[in-house]
């Protein structure tokens, strides 16, 4: 199948690539751009693991075309640090000790970043709804839920490392 | 004074950082120069000879680099349990017989995923299909269909425990209660698949990327399947996205890379879709239980006779220590003067089972926590009080098992009942159930047949003070490597930032038998304290030369401070005693190793923790529905090393054993899987999760490092007892067959109407 040309923007910085247009906006990331911090759990978008931000919103990278991506910006868990300078999510997670294997860590964070963008001070409930695509197998979620909460409480400052 | 300055302090994994922006490499991300992909084609029936396999047209499809099938190994059964050749049954890539549906038959490489999916629609297998059994109750019968040549109806394993006169005391009982359980099967669902990236070069060197939970043991086994020196095969796990017992045997990517990259001398990845991994990896083993209790009418328990069978479905793999440690564990955590356990491991004609998290103890904690609730509501016994009455203590010796050393079970039981009573009166359909249990602290048997120490660790310390860990066991996400670092820490008298771990090579790491059995913080704990406290009395030597203390002080280090004890002010900078200990001896960086083996602990565990929890549901009796509101748990584990850590583990545990209670399941049809997606399993979410709250009870374990022992695995047993009995209390619906589903409530229900209208 003929290559399409794609150009998107993630975690700001602009990228023209060539991709053939049945593959997954997760596999261009992963395999064409390097960005293997955004992970894969399933085939049924079940998991969550591949969640980045399109234009602000949390979506399955494994369920939208690469090229359904054209013009958009993304956020993949590489483009919320900058430098030493974790974001407050960041922070509050390592505190909370809100991740154990990793895997489902990057999807659950960008989760958590579009929840916290649309509802500043979600309830208990609110979180759970937020992160309720993202599968957890390590954790039992409410470190998760307890580190969403603090940032949502202002309880943690943005600080470096 | 703090007694310690690390322990029980809370630290962040050291490796959060890298988990938190993206740089963690799991073998899933593992790109190499060349590398090929690989795919593997799996049996679609349970049980056939195969005839023929034809893979020309496949080798013939431009992208594909090679086709492997079981002729193209060395034919090796292997097994895990090396000691007992017997129990070594299973080939991974077999060359004559499949035996349940996703056995592995043939593997292919080539340039990408799509291009080696395609050449495996063009492999023809020709089988001859043969009779298939799926149920052990069946296969256990004469004239059953027969899996394996030496196993006569299909038994694998049995095993036998005893002590005590059972069949005097069950004269003696004042009461008798029989029951039938069945325990279902349960999967892993890491969320990392089985993975692995092999790369096998000229100069016979292998070298294996893969998520497992001992890098040794696939060191081992791909060595001896592969026909190649233990020590040019080189595995490397440097992060591993989930194990819970599913990644610590040789798997089909390991092997099949391993194979497939032999034959091309280029690296070959092979990554388990979600459905493979259902299919054809290994889960928990359903048991059969039957349960024969006997008490006097104080409540006191005189006997148990507990039998057992297991579903083991095709090959041994971990299932032979699923079936001793369930009936350990059936035990378990009370004082049985009579106890008489008989286990039949079964081969069937479905995915093999065997370990996950509990090890079979969950399972049997499920079984005698519901019939103890049983038989105390029968006798209008107080649920606390049958087991206060009953339970383990300091001291106790299981006959010919087990030696208790520490034991917080009755504070825990204050504990949880002091929080029941906060709770007050329970609305309609709303109940509370408790349940008591114990684990182990690491294992004792050495079925592998390792010939080094069960761990080992070795320090080497820079000359700017950088202490460079070097442990064998495995961070898989449990944060082994943050526990290790901190054990480091407070022995040598420095801080966690002072320590960098290195793990998960075997290159460079020394020998640990894995992350299993909630081995490490007491295994590899007491490595890493042996080898930092020989580092210490290394350093200490250059301490007193240069304190030139009166020879009956003794010096220690604290918080990067060599000192004498008797007056801490009189002392110099750790950085100061590492740098005169470098040019003393001849520039050498301090080095030092710790091991730690097992001797004289009985049969099972040197320790072992212990806990109560306590699960408020409520069950809509419209639709049989549960909700989980509260799920509360003491627990001893000894000496806490990091609270962070610790709250993670029981959290987690807990959210799979509910899992188990109640949503989680493998419902078969002619061995076949029938929700193998994440769509149709159901593992728990965010919105199901209950709010959980931890009681730690601290006792102080004296074969523990600084006191501590399990805290991985024990809280995944009590939780689908604890969940039953809240819902026998809330309905008056004993179920005893898991998983707790809607339609088995409501069938409770029905039933309990049923009966009280025939009754009235």
């Amino acid at each position: 199948m003929e290559k399409r040309r794609l150009s998107m923007t993630v975690n700001g910085q602009l990228y023209e690539v060539y991709v053939n247009p049945k593959r997954l906006l997760v596999e261009v990331l992963r395999d064409e751009l390097g960005l293997t911090g955004t992970k894969r759990g399933c085939d049924t978008a079940s998991c969550g693991a591949c969640t980045v931000l399109i234009d602000g919103l949390g979506v399955k990278s494994c369920s939208v075309l690469a090229v359904q991506a054209q013009d958009t910006a993304i956020t993949t868990v590489e483009g919320l640090a900058a430098g030493h300078q974790l974001t407050p999510l960041q922070r509050s997670f390592l505190d909370h000790g809100a991740y154990q294997c990793g895997f489902c860590t990057p999807g659950m964070l960008i989760s958590a970043t579009a929840l916290l963008q649309e509802k500043p001070n979600p309830t208990r409930q609110e979180i759970q709804e937020g992160i309720h695509g993202n599968l957890c197998r390590c954790t039992g979620y409410n470190s998760i839920i307890r580190a969403i909460a603090a940032v949502a409480q202002g309880k943690q400052g943005q600080e470096g490392q | 004074m703090k007694k310690y300055s690390v322990i029980n302090t809370p630290h962040h994994n050291i490796d959060g950082i890298a988990k938190l922006t993206g740089r963690a490499t799991f073998t899933f991300d593992v790109r190499l120069p060349q590398m090929l992909h690989g795919k593997i084609l799996r049996s679609r029936l349970p049980h056939a000879k195969i005839l023929n396999i034809d893979t020309s047209k496949a080798e013939h499809l431009t992208g594909v680099y090679a086709v492997v099938t079981g002729k193209d190994t060395l034919g090796i059964k292997q097994g895990i349990w090396r000691r007992y050749k017997e129990l070594c049954d299973e080939e991974i890539l077999t060359r004559s017989t499949v035996r349940y549906i996703g056995e592995p038959v043939a593997a292919v490489a080539a340039v990408d995923e799509d291009t080696a999916e395609e050449a495996l629609d063009l492999i023809e297998v020709e089988y001859e299909p043969l009779p298939a059994v799926f149920e052990p109750l069946q296969a256990i019968k004469e004239g059953a269909p027969q899996l394996h040549e030496h196993a006569e109806r299909n038994i694998n394993v049995t095993r036998h425990i005893e002590w005590g006169e059972v069949d005097e005391a069950f004269a003696r009982a004042d009461h008798i209660r029989e029951d039938w359980f069945r325990c279902s099967s349960q999967h892993h669902v890491c969320m990392e698949t089985h993975c692995a990236v092999s790369s096998y070069s000229p100069d016979k060197k292998l070298t294996v990327y893969t998520s497992t939970q001992s890098h040794y043991y696939i060191q081992v086994l791909l060595a001896w399947v592969l026909g190649l020196r233990e020590g040019d095969v080189r595995v490397i796990s440097r992060y591993t996205g989930g194990g819970f017992g599913s990644k610590f045997e040789l798997d089909s990517a390991q092997f099949c890379s391993a194979l497939l990259s032999m034959k091309l001398f280029r690296p070959v990845k092979i990554v388990l879709t979600r459905e493979e991994e259902f299919q054809a990896t290994k889960r928990r083993t359903p048991m059969f239980y039957y349960l024969r209790t006997g008490i006097d009418k104080e409540g006191k328990f005189l006997a148990k006779e507990a039998r057992v069978f297991t579903e083991g479905g095709a090959y041994t793999s971990m299932g032979a220590t699923a079936l001793y440690l369930t009936g350990f564990f059936q035990a378990f955590p009370y004082v049985w003067p009579a106890y008489r356990f008989d286990g039949y491991r079964v081969y069937t004609n479905t995915a093999p089972s065997s370990a996950m998290r509990g090890f079979g103890a969950p399972q049997a904690t499920f079984c005698a926590e519901s019939q103890i609730e049983l038989i105390a509501k029968e006798l209008g016994i107080d649920s606390f009080e049958i087991r206060r009455k009953n339970a383990m203590y300091p001291g106790y010796e299981v006959p010919g098992q087990a030696w208790i050393q520490s034991c917080g079970l009755s504070g825990c039981l204050d504990r949880i009942e002091e929080w029941i009573k906060s709770r007050g009166q329970m609305p309609p359909n709303r109940g509370i159930g408790i349940a008591a249990y114990g684990f182990m602290s690491g294992g004792i048997f050495n079925w592998f047949d390792t010939p080094y120490a069960f761990s080992t660790a070795v320090i080497k310390i820079n000359v700017d003070g950088k202490v460079h860990l070097y442990v064998g066991s495995q961070d898989m996400g449990q944060g082994s490597n943050t526990t290790m670092a901190m054990i480091c820490a407070e022995e040598l008298g420095v801080t966690v930032e002072d320590i960098c771990v290195h793990m998960g090579d075997t290159d460079v790491c020394p020998v640990d038998v894995g992350a299993w059995g909630s081995r490490e913080t007491l295994m590899q704990g007491n490595a890493v304290k042996n080898a930092a406290a020989e580092a210490k009395r290394q350093l200490l030597e250059f301490a007193a030369a240069q304190l030139a203390p009166n020879i009956v002080y003794d010096l220690d280090i604290k918080n990067r401070w060599a000192h004498l004890i008797a007056r801490p002010e009189r002392g110099l900078s750790y950085f100061d005693v590492v740098k005169a200990a470098v040019r003393g001896k001849d520039g050498q960086p301090i080095m030092a190793t710790g091991h730690y083996t097992p001797h004289r602990k009985g049969m099972i565990s040197p320790a072992y923790s212990f806990g109560v929890q306590a699960v408020e549901a409520d069950v809509d009796p419209e639709t049989g529905k549960i909700t989980l509101v509260n799920c509360v748990t003491a627990h001893d584990c000894g000496q806490v090393i990091n609270p962070i850590g610790l709250e993670g583990q029981l959290e987690g545990a807990m959210a799979q054993a509910a899992g188990y209670g109640f949503t989680e399941d493998l419902p078969m049809d002619e061995g076949k899987i029938l929700n193998p997606n994440l769509s149709d399993y159901k593992v728990l979410r965010a919105t199901e999760m209950p709010e959980t709250r931890v009681f730690e009870v601290e006792t102080y374990e004296p074969e523990g490092p600084f006191g501590a022992k399990e805290a991985g695995e024990g809280l995944t047993n009590p939780t689908a007892g604890a969940l039953a009995n809240a819902v026998f209390h809330a309905t008056g619906v004993s179920i005893r067959n898991l998983p707790i589903t809607p339609a088995k409530v409501l069938n409770g229900l029905k039933e309990k109407r049923q009966q009280e209208a025939t009754g009235s």
